[in-house]
């Protein structure tokens, strides 16, 4: 078959207002090639490939397939070329099936015929190696689940070219590795693939050519083949940044909190939380790994006093009074009242750690508004502070009163963080705070936790980077289906141990190994 | 594959989200789009009736503001409006989705009238406005309190529950003026307390309405203060956003409903004062004419700020006087000037687009791209 290009852009351009999402970029996929697109965040990827797919409309440019110029308006103009785009979060039909999903939408000759549809997912299913019960409803379905309708929906409408946009970052890594196999197999079967990603490892063991965009420039296309981590680094962030995190010995380790066989259950009644005991020293940052929905929000939120306990105590000890005071029973105000100063950057940000729509003075006075004797608002100091973050922290934004929505991912996380360290915490938790970062900004929030524990904040950190826990952590809390399986030191730790731990003690609920 | 590949149509505009746009330019394109909508209304009148469209606005205009007295009863009118718009406000800003204003107005109103058919002869009338202020807001803060109990405790569905309590007014209204229906069994309760005026809100230099237009005014300010600058009001605003953020920073999300809720039936308690005591001096189940549910759209357009809300409550009173005047001057019926106001508020609701939005053409491709 050799080298054939599947599709084909020149000299895309598209701009939202002001911002230009893309300029003048210009690739080729081939068939039978997986292609990476690597950037960091806000430098294009996905608007190049909503442009694909038919969800946004090119400025400028042309978009060729198979070596003929179209138009893509639509994403079922998109299908008729045969492209399909597995989108980051997914497009789905809770109440319906897998089939019934998969077959949404689509016009059909003659009469709606579920079995044949169910045989032909099916067939599809065995030829590239998914495991999907066509029957099993969407609500039902594990996070990988949903992602394997998603990409089975495409294919069964017979896409040659799939997107897909950040595949990985809701699967656990064995998840991932099964992907890769699917993926390899399409590959090998003539279909194009373009992935969208900022890992670095998953780039360089998946793809064939790799597509680097910055700030919505098209940098260069290498071969994965002669290339490696530093180079695409390079080319992505343009200068080259220092991978190691700085880390300092912990000083005046105090137990600041102790939480002693905290049990709690979810809303449907099922326990996510089971005896769970730890410890979380003052000046040490405390890592907490577990496949994702392990426990690790349940665990935070019942320190935050927003969870109730069906038993067990979380333990404060106040460095100031020399008190203990058990946060298990109290609400986050009562917490609050105590005296505790603990912050809490929440897994999600927009939804729960700031208002989208309110801007970012407002959004600092979300943990001070309280202050001051008056029913009325005192809006200097948290103006003040606004700007104080959006200059230290360099955040990206016409102004202080811009709605924290309008910012782009990494500048809104820098305004929660910049706003939780602003409380001055003895307690800091962070959930993922670097999901979906830049490397720029990733590394100011390691910076950042760092310091903190320099000043004698207890930090509990939970991430999903196995490397970053193993090089920003002092102790790392491996957390399993609810269960503490271990706690390690985490200078002395392999990823292997990490990684064994996390599925330790696992009930066998999704794991089909 | 197929042959429609090399059929290249790029469309001829296509539509992109503005990131920012100056405060001038988005009020020139909410102008431009009241001209426009007149313009079409202008259409829309020759070609329906034939008649003259500027003679139609002139009348439209001498409708709404023609004499000293019709002015009078369109910064009435408008106040009223305005002060429901106002209660309901702090609810929908909280996406507390309040379609009881109607009852709660209502309720307010009921309550104003038994204390003057009650106590108009007995109480010294100092004595009375106070029983009256006090009741009256009561009567609508619990109406308003009763679903907002409700959704607190149970989750229950806040728009059928306000709904449901504004039928249950409407015939606990029609029970009482049944009971005091003058005279007795005709089921109308005529003007209260005509000789005395006991109870009736007092007329500020021989302008009956002034008084209801300086305390909507107060209410106004008040509001303005209490969602911008009042800890009550932010954190309601935080609530309406997300639940998730209030909870998380400690905020009591029931305790919040049912205060916000407590206010905004209040308010509309009050309203039913100006109503009863203030205006008519008399009460029956239709004394709120649907302005429970025009003040949504007032709050809506105005984006929920009190001050631009004067505009838009003014806005539709002015239309809704000025069809009534066309309507009755042409001889056309009411539907006329129905479709009149339809068509100026989906064009000032339509210019939020164009705020938010922006069309892009296609660029004039050279070079001969077929």
């Amino acid at each position: 078959m050799g080298k054939q290009a599947a599709i084909e852009l020149k000299n895309i351009t598209k701009t939202f207002g002001s911002i230009i999402a893309n300029k003048d970029v210009s690739l080729t996929v081939n068939r039978g090639e997986i292609l990476s697109i690597l950037g960091e965040n806000g430098s294009g990827k996905t608007t190049l490939m909503n442009m694909i797919s038919g969800i946004y409309f090119p400025d400028h440019g042309q978009i060729f397939i198979n070596g003929q110029e179209v138009v893509i308006r639509s994403p079922r103009d998109a299908f008729d070329y045969k492209i399909g785009m597995i989108h980051q979060h997914f497009k789905l039909v809770d109440v319906f099936s897998a089939a019934e999903n998969i077959i949404l939408g689509l016009e059909n000759e003659g009469k709606f015929n579920i079995k044949q549809s169910t045989s032909k997912i099916k067939a599809i299913s065995e030829q590239y190696g998914f495991e999907i019960d066509p029957d099993k409803k969407v609500y039902e379905m594990s996070v990988s689940e949903k992602q394997t309708v998603e990409i089975i929906k495409v294919l069964y409408r017979g896409a040659d070219i799939l997107i897909l946009d950040e595949p990985t970052a809701v699967l656990t890594p064995q998840e991932a590795q099964k992907l890769f196999a699917v993926l390899r197999r399409m590959r090998d079967d003539g279909k194009s693939i373009i992935i969208i990603t900022h890992k670095l490892h998953e780039v360089l063991s998946l793809s064939d050519r790799v597509v680097v965009l910055r700030k919505g420039e098209y940098i260069g296309t290498v071969e994965t083949k002669e290339t490696n981590e530093t180079e695409l680094t390079e080319m992505m962030v343009g200068k080259k940044i220092s991978l190691n995190i700085d880390r300092s010995e912990p000083k005046n380790c105090e137990t600041r909190l102790e939480v002693k066989n905290v049990s709690c259950v979810n809303r449907e009644g099922v326990k996510m939380l089971d005896s769970v005991n730890f410890e979380a020293k003052s000046g040490e940052i405390l890592g907490i790994a577990g496949i994702a929905g392990s426990g690790q929000r349940e665990l935070l939120e019942s320190i935050a006093g927003l969870q109730k306990l069906t038993e067990g105590q979380i333990l404060y000890h106040n460095p100031k009074t020399g008190k203990t005071d058990n946060l298990g029973d109290k609400t986050p105000l009562q917490i609050r009242d105590l005296g505790v100063r603990l912050s809490f950057v929440p897994e999600d940000r927009l939804g729960m750690g700031l208002v989208g729509n309110m801007d970012i003075v407002d959004n600092m006075m979300l943990r001070s508004y309280r202050k001051g004797k008056t029913m009325f608002l005192e809006r200097k100091k948290p103006k003040n502070l606004a700007n104080k973050i959006i200059e230290g922290l360099e955040v990206v934004t016409p102004n202080a009163n811009t709605p924290v929505r309008r910012l782009s991912g990494g500048n809104v996380q820098k305004v929660l963080v910049g706003r939780e360290i602003a409380a001055s915490p003895t307690v800091l938790m962070a959930a993922y705070p670097v999901r979906g970062l830049d490397i720029n900004s990733s590394y100011l929030i390691y910076n950042l936790l760092n310091s903190q524990k320099e000043e004698g904040v207890a930090v509990i950190f939970v991430g999903e980077d196995l490397d970053v826990l193993l090089e920003l952590c002092d102790r790392i809390m491996v957390i399993s289906s609810g269960k503490i399986s271990g706690i390690v030191d985490a200078r002395t730790a392999t990823k292997e141990e990490l990684g064994l731990l996390m599925t330790k003690n696992n009930g066998g609920t999704t794991d089909e190994q | 594959m197929s042959s429609k590949v090399n059929k290249v149509h790029e469309p001829l505009f296509h539509i992109a989200k503005r990131t920012g746009i100056p405060t001038w330019l988005s009020w020139l394109i909410r102008i431009l789009s009241v001209a426009a909508a007149l313009v079409a209304c202008a259409v829309v009148t020759v070609i329906l009736t034939g008649e003259n469209p500027i003679s139609v606005y002139a009348t439209m205009i001498d409708g709404a503001i023609g004499t000293k007295r019709r002015v009078w009863s369109l910064l009435q009118n408008t106040a009223i409006l305005l002060c429901i718009s106002l209660a309901v406000t702090p609810a929908f800003k909280m996406k507390f989705w309040n379609i009881g204003a109607e009852g709660q107005v209502l309720m307010g109103g009921l309550a104003t009238t038994a204390c003057m058919i009650l106590f108009g002869e007995s109480m010294p009338s100092l004595l009375l406005y106070v029983l009256i202020i006090v009741t009256s807001i009561a009567a609508g803060a619990i109406w308003a309190f009763i679903p907002a109990f409700f959704k607190a405790k149970w989750n229950t569905n806040e728009t059928l529950f306000t709904l449901m309590m504004n039928y249950i007014a409407m015939q606990i209204v029609s029970y009482f003026t049944y009971i005091w229906s003058v005279p007795k069994g005709s089921g109308q309760i005529g003007v209260i307390n005509a000789a005395t005026r006991a109870g009736w809100l007092p007329s500020i230099g021989g302008n009956a309405y002034l008084i209801n237009i300086i305390i909507v005014a107060v209410l106004t300010v008040g509001m303005y203060v209490y969602l911008k600058y009042n800890k009550h009001g932010y954190e309601l605003s935080v609530v309406g956003e997300s639940e998730n953020t209030a909870k998380y920073i400690g905020i009591n999300v029931k305790k919040v409903i049912m205060r916000t809720m407590l206010l905004s039936g209040a308010i509309c308690g009050i309203a039913g004062l100006l109503l009863v005591s203030g205006t008519d001096h008399t009460i029956t189940r239709n004394t709120v004419e649907g302005r429970g549910f025009t003040a949504i759209m007032v709050s809506w357009l105005a984006k929920f700020n009190p001050v631009y809300m004067i505009l838009t409550s003014l806005l539709l009173v002015f239309l809704q006087k000025g069809a009534i005047e066309i309507s009755t001057i042409f001889g056309l019926n009411d539907s006329f000037s129905e479709i009149i106001t339809g068509i100026i508020i989906f064009f000032i609701i339509g210019s939020e687009f164009f705020v938010n939005y922006q069309i892009k053409f296609r660029e004039s491709q050279k070079g001969g791209n077929k």
